[in-house]
């Protein structure tokens, strides 16, 4: 907005009234995306948010105010979710920052067949995510898995990867990050390539070790990216729910329930009312959580 | 002349569109939305073909739908925007309530043949207003314990009536080296068995617990007597008596130890027989059941399932051939017929008429045994009250697992079912 006014102001338009603004293009030519934008975005948050304070059975809907957020937020296994969602979204951002630096700097050194390790690196991505929640549900089997199976071989019995209701959260998350550490380890090689070499060499000439190179040239340098993967991975952990719903849908018991899927549950029940709210909540959550991140990774690019 | 030809022209097409129209009348096309367990869809293709040999003018198109949760989330979204499948086949008792079904399904309180459907079952197909929905599709069942003969014979146990009995054949059962019991949790709805198929035992302590339950008067938390099915789960998981993979293993799973005698309880529905009998016909002789055993030996009985039904979904064009589909299955070459051919018979059939072949599979001829005597039997409690809490599948896993303490999940259940009292708009909730 302020560029768009410092922008009229040089080219000297003058004061310009809101609402008279001039467009490039007549009214006829924006209704056909100002229809679609109502019909299929703003009808449907304003009816949700109606929604979610009514006791809803899709054929007809009782008013009853805030109960809907008084009873999502009463009920044990709902807090839960809220706390794991939080939980899986810090550990899969955090693993993804990490794992995607080694391999970034792993895959920029010179090492042979760099450019086809790059891609293998990248193929998770690209896999459908109930695919790979299905293969490794198989893999993680703890009697029949070939995880487990392996680790027998070693002589080590493995733990219920998906059963055991204190790893399976953490399981699930594991696989999400091999999953999507591709993405982050691209963005990552892209900000180290952008890194110019006098640095680098201004570091040799006063003797850095390796350890002080990465620690105080590198790291600070890939700032921008390091922003970019954790704002990418935080907003996806948070919202996660396909790869919980094809592995654990939320079990054992509610131990790896996220707001999503806590959210999906009470649909499938019926609740239709309560999961309406249940939404609205994930959008408060998303909100408060995200737009001050974004703000504050606004600023420190702003100071670059 | 141009006049002419034109008119012939008109005629001859008006012709071919009436030719047309006829035939488009006379071949009417049904879909039906089926259940996914082996039994029932093998159940679902013979009758189809035998109601299709009688009415050669209609045709019926299956579509299997998931089972569990996934079923109640698409019936539930295809009533609600009017694009269920003609005819569709789903829970009766407590969950056919929950579809709101005075609206969505065809009354067929008229029809001569409900004269003919037993009045255990219609109870569970009647809406709030009395109107009837359904027709049986498949047989009455057991819930309660199906175990492996075999382990009992070389081991010298006998049937338990009481839970001492039951833990103590279970004790020897894990010296012996097998699982004593089987648990599912892969697929999660096979954990509420222990909650549920002990109604018997819960009724048999206090009669009025349905009717108390319903008014919201009765509570599962501490009632000692009603939170006996969470003990008995607490107990099974505390003595290590499960299989190593209780929390993967799926109901195929199950079903396959049982049968090939790795495993000797699992706590099922004998609709499962059916599916025993398709994969392992040879072993299905060495499958037995008995009612989940309560504390009083002298009053002992099982719970009782009544089958899913078929409707017919309100907002079909085609009422007049889904009605006589309906007609067939409740007729007994459409609804007994077939399932004895396909030899998955499962428990009692409940339309009039209807005898259970000579050579029923064992289990289903030791559910047999308490239908003949007074009081063994009893409903499922979701037949009894329209309050069943979503939950229930989810609390029964953490308490089978031992990550929660049955009182603990009593008490969660009690909130859980709240939800779904006041979504029903229930009095007194």
């Amino acid at each position: 907005m302020s560029v768009a006014t410092a922008t009229e102001a040089t080219i000297g338009h003058g004061p310009v009234r809101a609402g008279k603004r001039e467009t490039a293009y007549p009214g006829w030519f924006l209704l056909p995306a100002a229809v679609i934008y109502a019909v299929l975005f703003l009808l449907p948050t304003i009816s949700s948010l109606y929604f979610s304070l009514t006791r809803w059975t899709l054929f007809d809907a009782t008013f009853i105010g805030f109960e809907n957020f008084a009873q999502f937020f009463r009920e044990p296994f709902l807090v839960k979710g809220l706390v794991n969602t939080v939980i899986y979204a810090v550990v899969t951002s955090s693993m993804k920052v990490v794992l995607g630096m080694a391999l970034a700097l792993l895959l920029t050194s010179r090492i042979v067949a760099r450019g086809y390790l790059r891609s293998v690196v990248f193929f998770p991505v690209l896999v459908s995510t109930i695919g790979v929640g299905i293969t490794f549900t198989v893999l993680m089997h703890p009697t029949n898995g070939m995880i487990n199976e392996g680790l027998a071989l070693l002589g080590v019995k493995g733990p219920g990867w998906l059963t055991n209701p204190n790893l399976a959260l953490f399981s699930v998350a594991l696989v999400d990050v091999w999953k999507g550490v591709g993405l982050a380890t691209v963005i990552y090689i892209a900000g180290l390539v952008a890194i110019p070499k006098d640095y680098y060499e201004a570091a040799r000439i006063d003797g850095a070790t390796p350890w002080q190179n990465f620690w105080f040239v590198t790291l600070p340098l890939s700032r921008p990216a390091t922003a970019t993967v954790i704002t990418l991975s935080f907003i996806g952990g948070l919202r996660t729910f396909d790869l919980i719903w094809a592995m654990t849908k939320g079990g054992p018991g509610f131990a790896s329930d996220t707001i999503a899927s806590v959210i999906y549950k009470q649909y499938q029940a019926g609740f239709f009312g309560l999961s309406t709210a249940g939404n609205v909540v994930l959008f408060i959550l998303i909100a408060i959580l995200v737009v001050p991140l974004t703000m504050l990774l606004n600023r420190k690019r702003g100071h670059e | 002349m141009n006049t002419w030809k034109t008119l012939v022209g008109l005629t001859a097409g008006l012709m071919a569109m009436t030719g047309m129209v006829g035939i488009a009348m006379a071949q009417t096309s049904l879909t039906l939305f089926s259940p996914n367990d082996q039994a029932a869809v093998a159940y679902t293709e013979e009758m189809v073909a035998a109601f299709e040999a009688a009415n050669p003018d209609i045709s019926v198109e299956i579509e299997v739908g998931p089972g569990g949760t996934e079923r109640d989330n698409m019936v539930k979204s295809r009533l609600a925007t009017g694009t269920m499948n003609d005819v569709f086949v789903y829970n009766t008792g407590s969950l056919f309530q929950a579809i709101n079904p005075i609206q969505t399904t065809t009354d067929l309180s008229a029809e001569p043949y409900m004269a003919t459907i037993l009045d255990s079952f219609k109870q569970t197909v009647t809406a709030t207003d009395g109107t009837l929905h359904g027709v049986p599709y498949g047989q009455a069942m057991g819930g309660g314990i199906l175990y492996n003969k075999k382990i009992y014979e070389e081991l010298g146990l006998s049937v338990p009536t009481t839970w001492d009995e039951f833990m103590a054949n279970n004790a020897k059962i894990k010296e012996a080296g097998k699982a004593p019991v089987i648990q599912t949790f892969g697929d999660t709805w096979t954990s509420q068995l222990f909650v549920l198929a002990d109604y018997f035992n819960v009724q048999a302590a206090e009669p009025d617990f349905a009717t108390k339950y319903t008014a919201n008067e009765a509570k599962y938390a501490g009632n000692p007597a009603a939170m006996g099915g969470f003990q008995k789960q607490a107990d099974v998981f505390n003595a290590g008596d499960l299989n190593e993979d209780f929390g993967a293993a799926v109901l195929d799973d199950g079903l396959r130890m049982l049968a090939q005698g790795e495993g000797a309880h699992y706590p099922m529905l004998t609709f499962a027989v059916g599916t025993i009998a398709q994969n392992y016909p040879d072993l299905v002789s060495d499958v037995g059941y008995f009612a989940l055993p309560g504390n009083d030996a002298a009053k002992n009985g099982t719970t009782v399932w009544m089958p899913t039904a078929l409707y017919i979904s309100a907002s079909s064009p085609n009422q007049e051939a889904a009605k006589k589909l309906v007609a067939f299955v409740a007729s007994k070459q459409g609804g007994c017929d077939p399932w004895v051919k396909i030899n998955a018979i499962t428990g009692p059939f409940l339309i009039q008429g209807c005898e259970l072949p000579a050579d029923v599979p064992p289990a289903v001829a030791d559910l047999q045994t308490y239908f003949t005597a007074d009081g063994r039997t009893a409903p499922a409690l979701e037949f009894l009250s329209p309050v069943k809490g979503p939950n229930l599948e989810n609390i029964t896993v953490e308490v089978g697992s031992g990550i929660r303490t049955p009182e603990d999940a009593a008490a969660l259940y009690d909130e859980d079912v709240k939800k779904q009292a006041q979504q029903l708009g229930l009095p007194g909730w």
